[in-house]
């Protein structure tokens, strides 16, 4: 029978997952579907949902600092995170629905490292930074650096994330993510793009763009950033980026898209999400 | 480690002593006979295994039972208030948000805790807490027309 620890500190968690026959777990909204379509059994489990050290939302050293443990409907909830990461609050809406965003953490959708996890380009886009912690010591990691391969990650065995930590805004941000997908729940993503930029006197700065279901592993749109870095928002602009945005991917034919529609509804809800920073009036 | 999970269910305490990882929806409906609860996809897709763990719309086909140790849960045999039905149950009959019924458990309880937390839900609000039920036989709107029923009679001061 599986064997399930249920650690009351993250310290204790930690060394219990020195083993590295177990497994953590908080929202097993990934988790179950897989064991339950393959039978997989776990030889050991270890509790991450009631651990109080992965939870909260704060402002601390000018930055949004999140709990890796947070669910989705604490995100989109949250006062903080919709004032100082509204795109971050507004993915957490399309990911699934109320049941599923009940259980589900940002933690849990980094760790699983899904190709199309939609809050993974939404935190590329905010430049965010990731605090990791094993039984040997923390680290920082920049978010970039997290994913190395198709469902490969760069945590070393028996570490785990633990908060999420992003930039405070500034009054000149402007950021949006889209998210393409069959129906508007319950839906996984064909194409989704955050963008974050500075934008001042309809001029970008800054421009950071990420992008979902486009790779095997979400990715910065470098070549779009670099079309629109300095430029001045107009519908030309839109274009040379929806073009550099198609060049940019080579996405997959799968289940729920081809490389041909993606590569168009990619620079679709680019060239969209350029328009739509121009400051109005 | 490994113990009994002792957890609330509809009011009563109940035990289970198998395996951590076996899912809520399994345990209601095999060991607590709790048939309410239906499994429609094995994939938090459908919702129709909508169970409430502390008041919270979960997915009991993705809940591992030894996470609401501690917790209450409610299924739709806990809407019935002794013969009494729930407001959102006598809505869902009189508007016809009920035909095959595979979905309603789940849809009903989804409708309950919108309702718990906000009782004047707009249109796109009460969509939004359903998004996570499928029905494929209603079309929905029988559905909608049941939560505005059963919200205007919890206005009206209607018994819960």
């Amino acid at each position: 029978m599986t064997r399930a620890f249920t650690p009351d500190s993250l310290a204790e968690a930690l060394k219990i997952l020195r083993d590295p026959t177990v497994v953590p777990v908080a929202g097993c909204t990934d988790l179950l579907v897989v064991d339950h379509a393959t039978g997989r059994r776990h030889d050991a489990v270890l509790d991450l949902s009631r651990l109080t050290a992965l939870r909260g939302i704060r402002v601390a050293d000018g930055h949004l600092d999140i709990g890796a443990g947070c669910t989705f409907t604490e995100l989109r909830q949250s006062p903080e995170v919709q004032r100082l990461a509204p795109s971050l609050a507004q993915v957490a809406g399309t990911i699934g629905a109320w049941q599923i965003q009940n259980r589900a953490t940002l933690g849990g959708n980094i760790a699983n490292a899904s190709p199309a996890g939609d809050s993974l380009p939404v935190l590329l886009a905010l430049g965010a930074t990731l605090e990791l912690a094993s039984a040997e010591g923390v680290r920082s990691l920049v978010y970039e650096q997290f994913h190395v391969g198709y469902r490969r990650t760069a945590l070393t065995p028996g570490e785990l994330i633990v908060r999420v930590r992003l930039p405070l805004p500034t009054r000149h941000t402007y950021t949006a993510v889209k998210k393409v997908g069959t129906r508007e729940a319950q839906a996984i993503s064909k194409v989704i793009v955050a963008i974050h930029a500075e934008v001042d006197g309809g001029r970008l700065s800054g421009v950071r763009l990420g992008a979902g279901s486009v790779a095997a592993v979400p990715v910065r749109l470098r070549q779009v950033e670099a079309v629109l870095e300095g430029r001045h928002i107009d519908a030309s602009l839109a274009d040379a980026a929806a073009r550099a945005a198609r060049a940019e991917v080579s996405p997959i034919d799968d289940v729920r898209s081809t490389a041909q529609y993606r590569a168009f509804a990619l620079g679709q809800v680019v060239a969209t999400m350029v328009r739509e920073g121009q400051p109005r009036g | 480690m490994n113990d009994v999970i002792r957890c609330t269910v509809n009011g009563r305490p109940l035990e289970y002593q198998g395996s951590p990882m076996d899912r809520l929806l399994d345990v209601l409906r095999e060991s607590w006979r709790l048939t309410g609860t239906k499994e429609g996809c094995g994939e938090g897709e459908c919702g129709a295994c909508t169970v409430l763990v502390d008041g919270d719309p979960v997915c009991a086909c993705l809940v591992p039972v030894f996470q609401v140790d501690g917790r209450t849960v409610r299924t739709i045999e806990g809407l019935l208030h002794g013969e009494r039905l729930d407001p959102v149950q006598a809505a869902f009959i009189d508007e016809g948000g009920v035909q095959c019924g595979a979905c309603t458990p789940g849809m009903v309880l989804s409708a309950r805790a919108l309702l718990d937390r906000n009782p004047d839900p707009s249109r796109e609000e009460i969509r939004d807490a359903l998004a996570g039920n499928l029905c494929r036989c209603t079309g929905y709107e029988g559905i909608y027309r049941a939560v505005v029923k059963a919200l205007q009679a919890e206005d009206a001061g209607g018994a819960r």
